[in-house]
């Protein structure tokens, strides 16, 4: 129990501490830049970053602004904006992602059937990251106002966008996972006369596990930006994505709501990766986690 | 070891599936909003370049005032975004109008998307340049060797024409600076001039605290270039149909009563700034009252007096803004003639007249609106 709570500790504390100091750096560089009217001490010359309230508003502001109104006429502080917010846009990065992780996995499985195919395939799951995401979402849009199978719905193209990102790292991974168990594996399913299926479900798909939690992780993280970038881009409301575009035309006059919005949406992608990392532990061969780098 | 293995990977599956269901009937809650049209309304929809603000607080009205369904018509607004281009979503079919700029929506036309113009609303341009009282510009001819801020992406055709009007070489004489789409370089004094919207950026710096004096800016520290003034602005806010759709007898007499009750909601936001405030602020409750106010306000005196008539183009000013593109090249040539109607908005005032409506504002005065902190 006592080893327990020491690992808890061990694992916490050095994140802990990188936020500690994250902010430490934050507030030393302002009220350097204050002290000194923005140049650097002693050796003289203008700071990067200029440190006024606007560009950089104090940490304790940003904290306390969470608790406050949106707006004066608003009853909903800013910490209910941002979580709502993050609820709306956690539930489309779910289904993006969920697609995705389908789609990749259905990918790697056909490109393990044959050499041909994996020559065939792989390098345009490749090119298909080079295309910029902004680029692609408003024909994302235009192509799903032409579905005419389901009542296409504004999120429903953010989640593709989510897609989009999520499939990349699980096609990869899960195909490098596919492969990793030895030949000697295989070949001994193969003396068995075990079917294609068989050694695929029982030492393929175990032998991905490794390759795959990494790829998940990876996966879950790019498809909480595919939809933060998916709703600035068009225009969806209710999400954190706007939200940080909502308070970030409000920052002269309003700095520290934009950071609000910002620091939320870096606590949602934490916690879906988290989320998804939790998955780890109910999988087979967890503990060779630490055996693939990513 | 080899026992347990399998209950889990299987745990895992059904987990994964549970997971994608959950998340799949999370996402779909919120799909059946707004189909219920009720009765006989024939839905339309209308592409904004933007989100919802006061610089659309016509076509809120007209909705509020139930305006749209005195006419048979049930109007659905589709908000901007960063990547939605409105006359492109029109010409795709996916909205039947959308609000653009005017030479956007050219441009546009140019590269073959069949779209017209059928109202020009703001009958004057919203864009200043501006600067610090104490730097001493008062004219254009004054940027000489200064920084002067533009947005880019189209918005500095404005800025580039009245450098070359003020003879001076834009790649030469002044040093151009991107910048970003607010004042913050301005009142960190990084630039000299900053391009602004007179409805939304050049607010938000009255609506900041001046760190020198430790109170809001005050329009006296400020130096505002009007591009009407000097001839070289471009018109803005326009309303964009399908020019083929247009052709059609039922889609053209649905854009006059279209037309007619997005004009008689901008009449109502200029007789009732309060109301109109009240509005828009309902539909987007994450904005500031004192910002729009400003906004609405400064909307109501681009759009009014509008001398031949709410939305109706003025000529002279049509042409300004096309010499201004085609100097530019943003527009290869002259558009052609069925680029621009007036006759549809011209049937509209006919309606709005008939009812006893001012469709000019001859008599209108803009109020006097005291910015507040934050825009709060």
């Amino acid at each position: 129990m006592k080893q327990k709570a020491l690992n808890g500790l061990k694992r916490v504390l050095p994140s802990a501490v990188a936020i500690v100091a994250l902010c430490a750096l934050y507030e030393g560089y302002r009220r350097m830049g204050l002290a000194t009217d923005d140049q650097w001490p002693v050796v003289g010359g203008d700071l990067p970053v200029k440190t006024n309230q606007v560009t950089m508003p104090e940490l304790s502001d940003i904290v306390s602004r969470f608790f406050e109104p949106q707006q004066r006429r608003s009853s909903t502080t800013v910490l209910e904006a941002v979580i709502q917010g993050s609820w709306y846009t956690m539930r489309i990065s779910a289904a993006g992602f969920l697609m995705g992780a389908v789609i990749g996995m259905s990918l790697a499985i056909l490109m393990l059937r044959s050499k041909l195919l994996e020559r065939g395939i792989l390098p345009w799951i490749i090119v298909s990251q080079t295309i910029p995401l902004l680029a692609l979402a408003p024909v994302i849009v235009t192509w799903g106002n032409r579905i005419e199978i389901v009542d296409w719905q504004p999120w429903m193209s953010v989640s593709l966008i989510a897609t989009y990102l999520t499939f990349f790292p699980v096609a990869v991974n899960g195909l490098r996972g596919l492969q990793s168990p030895p030949a000697h594996s295989i070949e001994l399913m193969d003396s068995y006369a075990s079917t294609r299926r068989q050694t695929l479900l029982k030492v393929r798909l175990p032998g991905a596990v490794p390759y795959l939690i990494p790829a998940l992780k990876l996966a879950a993280a790019a498809s909480i930006i595919g939809s933060i970038v998916g709703e600035i881009s068009i225009g969806l409301p209710g999400g954190v994505g706007r939200l940080i575009l909502a308070y970030a035309q409000q920052a002269q006059t309003d700095p520290p709501k934009m950071y609000c919005a910002i620091i939320g949406a870096g606590v949602l992608g934490l916690v879906f990766t988290s989320a998804v990392g939790g998955l780890e532990r109910l999988m087979p061969g967890s503990r060779h986690r630490s055996d693939v780098a990513l | 070891m080899r026992m347990t293995r399998r209950p889990r990977w299987r745990l895992f599956l059904a987990l994964f599936v549970g997971f994608a269901l959950f998340a799949a009937a999370c996402g779909d809650d919120d799909s059946d909003e707004g189909s219920d049209g009720g009765g006989e309304l024939t839905p339309i929809s209308l592409q904004l370049q933007w989100f919802t603000q006061g610089q659309f607080c016509g076509y809120y009205a007209g909705i509020e005032q139930g305006y749209y369904a005195d006419r048979g018509l049930d109007l659905t607004i589709i908000e901007g975004g960063v990547d939605i281009i409105p006359q492109t979503v029109v010409a795709n079919g996916d909205a039947d109008y959308a609000v653009s700029f005017t030479v956007r929506g050219l441009a546009s036309r140019e590269a073959e998307a069949e779209i017209t113009q059928i109202a020009q609303v703001f009958q004057r341009a919203g864009t200043r340049q501006v600067s610090w009282a104490d730097s001493g510009i008062t004219t254009v001819a004054d940027w000489e060797g200064k920084k002067i801020g533009n947005w880019g992406f189209g918005n500095e055709f404005e800025v580039l024409a009245a450098i070359r009007q003020a003879g001076l070489d834009p790649s030469a004489d002044v040093e151009l600076v991107q910048q970003q789409f607010d004042m913050v370089a301005l009142v960190n004094r990084e630039i000299d001039a900053a391009q602004a919207t007179i409805y939304n950026e050049y607010a938000q710096m009255l609506e900041t605290v001046n760190p020198d004096t430790g109170e809001l800016i005050q329009p006296d520290e400020l130096h505002v270039i009007d591009y009407n003034d000097l001839g070289v602005a471009m018109l803005q806010d326009a309303l964009w149909a399908s020019t083929n759709r247009l052709n059609e007898e039922e889609f053209r007499a649905q854009t006059v009563d279209f037309l007619a009750a997005s004009m008689e909601g901008w009449i109502y936001c200029r007789d009732n700034l309060e109301a109109g405030v009240e509005l828009v602020l309902d539909n987007a409750p994450i904005l500031g009252e004192g910002h729009q106010r400003w906004m609405i306000n400064e909307i109501n005196s681009l759009i009014w007096p509008s001398p031949d008539g709410v939305g109706v183009l003025d000529p002279d000013l049509y042409q300004q803004t096309v010499d201004v593109a085609v100097e530019f090249e943003i527009l290869a040539g002259q558009p052609d003639e069925e680029a621009t109607r007036t006759d549809l908005i011209n049937e509209a005032l006919d309606q709005l007249r008939g009812d006893g409506l001012d469709v000019t504002g001859d008599s209108y005065a803009r109020i006097e609106v005291e910015p507040t902190p934050g825009g709060e």
